[in-house]
């Protein structure tokens, strides 16, 4: 039945490219919306999707080995929402129907990827549909031709194809270990075989190419850029949702399900994690651009989720996922209220912007909803997540991590009350009189991924039973 | 297997004078050079047709879109050569003397990894495992060759309409 | 593994050459030619990792796949590099420091 979420996508690229290509420039939004609300419908209720047995015909004569467990449906579902927001940013800003026409394939075709990446229990697919998300990627930053954008998509190729490449050396590595491709029999393999230097080395690429595909702290020299110099709409789907699964997912597969939790592999992840988000979270108290506020933030908070995730414990990895979840929604959210300041003020330099609650009221608050929520201030959904990390890590023993992790939220309670004090509220500037309210395409999307973040906060207990808890049980499903 | 050293020597060589030769054509040449190398390397592997895909999209295509890359930007005129040597050489003198010591330090030391080798493959033929055991990655194959269409689209063609 | 070990040191001088390649130059085009270079151990790694472990046809078709990725993802490279050249004319990097990392 999930085989239906790659191939649904690639049949409307297809369909798109047709013949009758007025026709299908008109209709590219409508189908984009379609494929997407087919995805989050299919993951919300299962059964109500009966046309799903007509897709197996497909499937009968592709044999695809997807795999779906309660992990992969949090992500679907996540992306999804975010491709959402993506498409409606890009549809307000941009009028020009070929313009609009070429983003929609691209989107699609990343949609196919990460849904990809999410599904695949095959290492050397994992990788091809990384490869899939990141070239579009690429694509996409460089939509508008802006020169930052050009060199900011640069360094992200650099990075990203040594990344893979790293990538590419441990799957060899674990080829010879293995001799297969497939999650279980490389893990299979690792438990039998003894413990050599091969097999930490490829263990160490690996997780080191994860770090890069993350952003991590050592590794983090093109997310900035990347985040600032992309145009609205695709700063929102690489902060919201495509560096949070080629990273932060990958990372949790891969040592879920075929490294296995050993005390050297979570140290290394408790380090890595403390330090992206210490170091994260005063970079990003520095800054003076939204966006780049914004990006850094982002570094601090896939910390907290690598940090879940060194715990080794249940616990920690569904609070990790919870964490994951939450942060591509608030993150989300906040890249959708930057896109609405940048195109009402033209800028994003936050010294030039003051006082805009008075002139957009509905963003301002939305943005408060979403910085609250990422600073973990109850009852907003991200506390509840931040709440089960620190407990994890101090019921595994690590009181130094949960210690440095509560004072780093409060920095980041810090860096966002100075991005609200100085962007939405104190004194308006004289020369804002014609800043108006950012009209319905983008408030719509603000609105739900508001109502999601408070929704998911109130109605934690039922959330955490149905969803959350079994996430961290990963293996059923 | 002292044939395969010889190789595997000259594969070192061409990429080194890829990197270290001063203009951009020659280097796109000398990357055609290291993919044909490497083509025989996998040939002498058991390998003849991952080589045949290595000879002909790397050493070729590549290498055309490197080198059609390259004809598009300006030449520069002779004071601007030798300025441009000069500067070059300075950042990349360092580069032989690492590889040579690197080779003759990792050629001293040896490593031989305790793993037990897992059982020889069952299906030996490259068609039925690409066609019938990994039919996601043909798909991927696919969706990664669409995916560029629209980056040439988008990249080249848009902005020849400006 | 002896054998491998002796495939093994040409792929780690032939990173090496990659990495220092891309670290040192200041041309946004040899930058792309160091990215190949790298490419090329990974390739040769695998193929390697096949041959010592008699699957040679999987190895191959991971090979076949890489090779097609590898090309889609150098030219949008290439696409990338031309977008920056039209903006300053120039291929040099010094000149595109705008960003500040």
């Amino acid at each position: 039945m999930y085989s239906s979420l790659i191939l649904l996508p690639f049949l409307s690229v297809i369909a798109l490219n047709l013949p009758f290509r007025n026709l299908m420039k008109k209709l590219a939004f409508v189908v984009c919306l379609l494929v997407l609300l087919v995805q989050i419908s299919l993951i919300v209720c299962p059964s109500i999707c009966i046309w799903s047995n007509d897709l197996d015909i497909f499937g009968s004569f592709l044999q695809f080995n997807f795999a779906v467990d309660n992990l992969s449906r949090v992500m679907l579902f996540c992306i999804g929402i975010v491709l959402l927001a993506a498409l409606f940013v890009q549809r307000y800003i941009i009028d020009d129907e070929e313009r609009i026409f070429n983003f929609v394939n691209v989107l699609l075709l990343i949609l196919i990827g990460m849904d990809g990446i999410v599904m695949v229990r095959d290492i050397f697919s994992l990788y091809i549909f990384l490869e899939i998300t990141a070239v579009g990627s690429f694509i996409l930053i460089g939509f508008n031709k802006d020169v930052d954008a050009f060199e900011a998509a640069f360094k992200y190729i650099i990075l990203s194809v040594v990344a893979t490449v790293l990538m590419l050396s441990s799957i060899a590595l674990l080829l010879i270990v293995s001799g297969s491709t497939s999650f279980s029999s490389i893990s299979d393999a690792l438990k039998t075989s003894p413990d050599s230097l091969l097999i930490s080395s490829a263990v160490a690429i690996f997780l080191c190419a994860c770090f890069i595909k993350a952003g991590l702290i050592p590794f983090h020299g093109w997310l900035a850029d990347t985040y600032s110099a992309a145009p609205a709409a695709v700063s929102v789907l690489l902060a919201g949702i495509v560096t949070k699964t080629v990273g932060a997912y990958t990372l949790i597969r891969i040592v879920n399900s075929v490294f296995g939790f050993e005390s050297s592999i979570n140290s290394l992840l408790l380090v890595i994690g403390i330090i992206s988000i210490v170091i994260g979270a005063l970079a990003a108290l520095g800054q003076r651009d939204f966006k780049r506020m914004l990006a850094y933030s982002s570094i601090s908070q896939v910390g907290y989720i690598i940090l879940g995730l060194g715990c080794g414990t249940t616990l920690g990895l569904a609070g990790a996922v919870f964490h994951l979840f939450n942060h591509s929604i608030f993150k989300t959210l906040l890249f959708v209220n930057s896109a609405a300041v940048e195109l009402e003020t033209g800028t994003t330099d936050m010294n030039g912007l003051s006082g805009l609650s008075k002139k957009m009221p509905f963003t301002a608050m939305t943005s408060v909803v979403a910085s609250l929520s990422a600073a973990g201030i109850p009852p907003l959904s991200g506390f509840w997540s931040k709440l089960i990390i620190i407990m994890a890590l101090w019921m595994s023993g690590f009181y130094v991590y949960a210690v440095i992790a509560i004072l780093a939220s409060v920095l980041t309670l810090a860096y966002f009350l100075s991005l609200q004090r100085m962007v939405f509220f104190g004194r308006l500037k004289e020369d804002s009189a014609n800043i108006k309210e950012a009209g319905l395409g983008l408030m719509f999307p603000a609105l739900i991924l508001a109502l999601i973040i408070v929704a998911v906060g109130l109605f934690f207990p039922f959330i955490i039973n149905t969803f959350i808890l079994p996430a961290g049980n990963i293996l059923g499903g | 297997m002292s044939v395969d050293i010889i190789i595997l020597f000259t594969f070192i060589m061409a990429a080194l004078w890829t990197v270290m030769t001063r203009s951009l054509l020659r280097s796109a040449i000398g990357l055609a050079l290291t993919s044909a190398i490497l083509s025989i390397i996998m040939f002498r592997l058991n390998s003849p047709l991952a080589a045949v895909f290595e000879l002909s999209v790397c050493s070729g295509l590549i290498s055309v879109l490197f080198i059609s890359t390259i004809s598009l930007t300006h030449p520069l005129t002779q004071k601007e050569v030798l300025e441009h040597m000069r500067e070059r050489l300075a950042r990349f003198w360092l580069l032989p003397f690492i590889v040579i010591v690197l080779g003759i330090t990792l050629s001293l030391i040896d490593i031989r990894p305790v793993i037990k080798l897992p059982l020889p493959e069952t299906v030996k033929d490259v068609r039925v495992v690409l066609w019938n055991l990994r039919q996601v990655d043909v798909m991927g194959q696919i969706i990664i060759l669409l995916t560029g269409v629209f980056g040439v689209v988008i990249l080249f063609k848009e902005r020849v309409k400006k | 593994m002896r054998l491998f070990w002796s495939y093994g040191l040409f792929i780690s001088i032939l990173c090496i050459i990659g990495f220092y390649c891309i670290l040192v130059t200041y041309n946004l085009i040899r930058a792309l030619v160091g990215l190949e270079i790298l490419i090329k151990a990974a390739t040769l790694l695998i193929i390697v990792a096949g041959y010592i472990t008699g699957h040679e046809a999987l190895a191959q078709s991971l090979v076949i796949t890489l090779i097609v990725i590898e090309a889609v993802v150098i030219t949008v490279a290439v696409g990338i590099v031309l977008g920056i050249r039209s903006h300053n004319n120039s291929l040099d990097a010094r000149k595109i420091r705008n960003l500040k990392g």
